[in-house]
């Protein structure tokens, strides 16, 4: 076991591809420990994580908060909805006020693209990027590749297509950086509307019909349709997403194949998969949460043996 | 570097043969007892003995057992090298049974003391045992000592004991290397 070659988790785009073997491979090790009748190793005994949420979450949160504590970590939370941002604090501040009280590493998910990489300029503590805007979600595309590789074996090679709402979504683009470097092939779908203009650049195909995009890939990445960040409209209703873009079974058994499905939640059921694909052997979906603890251990894990004594 | 022979393949299998027959005397049938080789190296001692109990001894279904320790190690971050760990495969309930810990050789006393905590993740064993083929004496920094010894060596710090084994290395055989 190495070490990776960062200090901060930030984004896939800083991660090279042997960082993400080893986070794979110390995950491994993780994953077996949460399935043991104990669930919990002392690694982390003298090391104290924040998790910084200035923006809504509850899986990733608690992902988060159960992997440091398997780990026995420390572990403070705070959300901004309860805190002295609302005061008019600046967000250095904030974090500098809370490393005073000796905090090791932060767990930030922030509304702003960009605000793990301006702390980890301005402050002096591993950070982990939980979420930053539109920008980035790292650990979700780790655990969604190793949720990949878990079922299918590898991630090179592979088709994968990411279906949805790829304009608003940080997990997509964390996602196609991830893919991409462990040398799969990515094809984004969606309303024209929702795919950015450039995300050719990335390397990535596009496809705007929804059946041609499932008979190529593997695997089908579903997103939700984030509303909360949509000033206008983009497409005329729901009922018109879900009639185009939206996946049921009848769909799935029309395939000639069986294709994995993946979605990183929440569901929005009946909208861009109905319950009975959400819930049939296909969809990883649970999967892919228990292997987020698992990979979240794995980061803290490697990233917190960086920091010396 | 110079490196001075321990013991000889024949003798390795003298010791283990001797250590095995000790195990029995204690354990008897094993069905109260299992085996628990240390990763990574314990593990072929621990593969040796569960196959001698086996096929020389006649005693079937020993249950055996690999633990990696690394996460519970006390020098999480204090060293220059990262941590390397590897697999644990424990795959039965250690509640109330008799657990032999096997490791190749017993120097600080550090590991066992990992092997300790980490094995309580798998349940409150009855009694623990710790089976080593060579133990390092005065360099002990913990009060661990072994209940079924191969062979005492005396050894400064400077210089490694390391055992070979014919799976891995070609041959059976323990080496005391000066660098």
């Amino acid at each position: 076991m190495g070490e990776l070659s960062v200090n901060h988790l930030l984004g896939i785009k800083y991660l090279k591809e042997e960082d993400i073997k080893l986070i794979f491979e110390t995950a491994d090790h993780f994953k077996e420990v949460i399935n043991r009748p104990i669930k919990k190793v002392p690694s982390l005994r003298d090391i104290t994580i924040a998790n910084l949420f200035f923006e809504n979450s509850t899986r990733t949160r608690l992902s988060f908060e159960l992997a440091e504590k398997r780990l026995s970590a420390d572990v403070v939370n705070f959300s901004a909805a309860s805190s002295s941002v609302k005061k008019g604090e600046t967000l250095i501040d904030t974090v500098n006020n809370i490393l005073s009280m000796k905090v090791d590493m932060v767990v930030m998910r922030h509304p702003n693209p960009g605000a793990g990489i301006f702390l980890s300029k301005h402050v002096n503590a591993s950070i982990v990027n939980a979420g930053d805007g539109a920008h980035e979600h790292p650990t979700q595309a780790l655990l969604d590749s190793y949720s990949i590789r878990e079922r299918l074996g590898e991630v090179a090679g592979k088709k994968i297509v990411i279906v949805g709402d790829i304009l608003h979504s940080r997990v997509a683009l964390s996602n196609i950086f991830a893919l991409k470097l462990q040398g799969a092939e990515v094809k984004v779908c969606g309303p024209k509307t929702l795919i950015p203009k450039y995300i050719e650049k990335l390397g990535v195909g596009v496809e705007l019909d929804l059946r041609k995009a499932l008979e190529w890939c593997d695997v089908a990445n579903m997103l939700r349709v984030q509303n909360e960040r949509m000033e206008i409209s983009y497409f005329p209703s729901t009922r018109e997403y879900t009639q185009q873009y939206g996946v049921n079974k009848k769909i799935l058994n029309s395939l000639d194949k069986e294709i994995v499905i993946m979605h990183p939640g929440p569901i929005n059921r009946g909208v861009e998969i109905t319950s009975d694909v959400a819930d049939s052997k296909q969809a990883i979906i649970l999967d892919q949460v228990e292997n987020g603890v698992a990979v979240r251990m794995a980061v803290i894990y490697l990233l917190a043996s960086k920091i010396k004594k | 570097m110079s490196q001075k022979i321990l013991l000889s393949e024949k003798e390795v299998h003298i010791i283990l043969h001797r250590l095995t027959c000790q195990l029995i005397e204690n354990h008897m049938d094993f069905k109260e007892t299992v085996l628990v080789g240390i990763q990574p190296r314990g593990v072929h001692l621990a593969n040796r003995i569960k196959n001698f109990l086996e096929k020389d001894y006649n005693i079937p279904n020993v249950q055996l057992g690999h633990l990696d320790i690394t996460f519970y190690r006390d020098d999480f971050r204090r060293g220059e090298k990262p941590l390397e760990a590897n697999k644990t495969h424990i795959d039965f309930i250690v509640e109330d049974k008799n657990v032999v810990f096997i490791d190749d050789v017993l120097y600080t006393g550090r590991s066992i003391r990992a092997a300790l905590t980490a094995i309580q993740s798998f349940g409150r064993p009855k009694e623990i045992e710790l089976l080593t083929l060579i133990d390092r004496r005065f360099s002990r920094h913990l009060p661990i000592q072994p209940n079924y010894r191969g062979r005492q060596v005396d050894a400064i710090n400077q210089e490694k004991v390391k055992v070979y084994w014919e799976e891995v290395h070609g041959q059976d055989a323990v080496y005391l290397i000066n660098n």
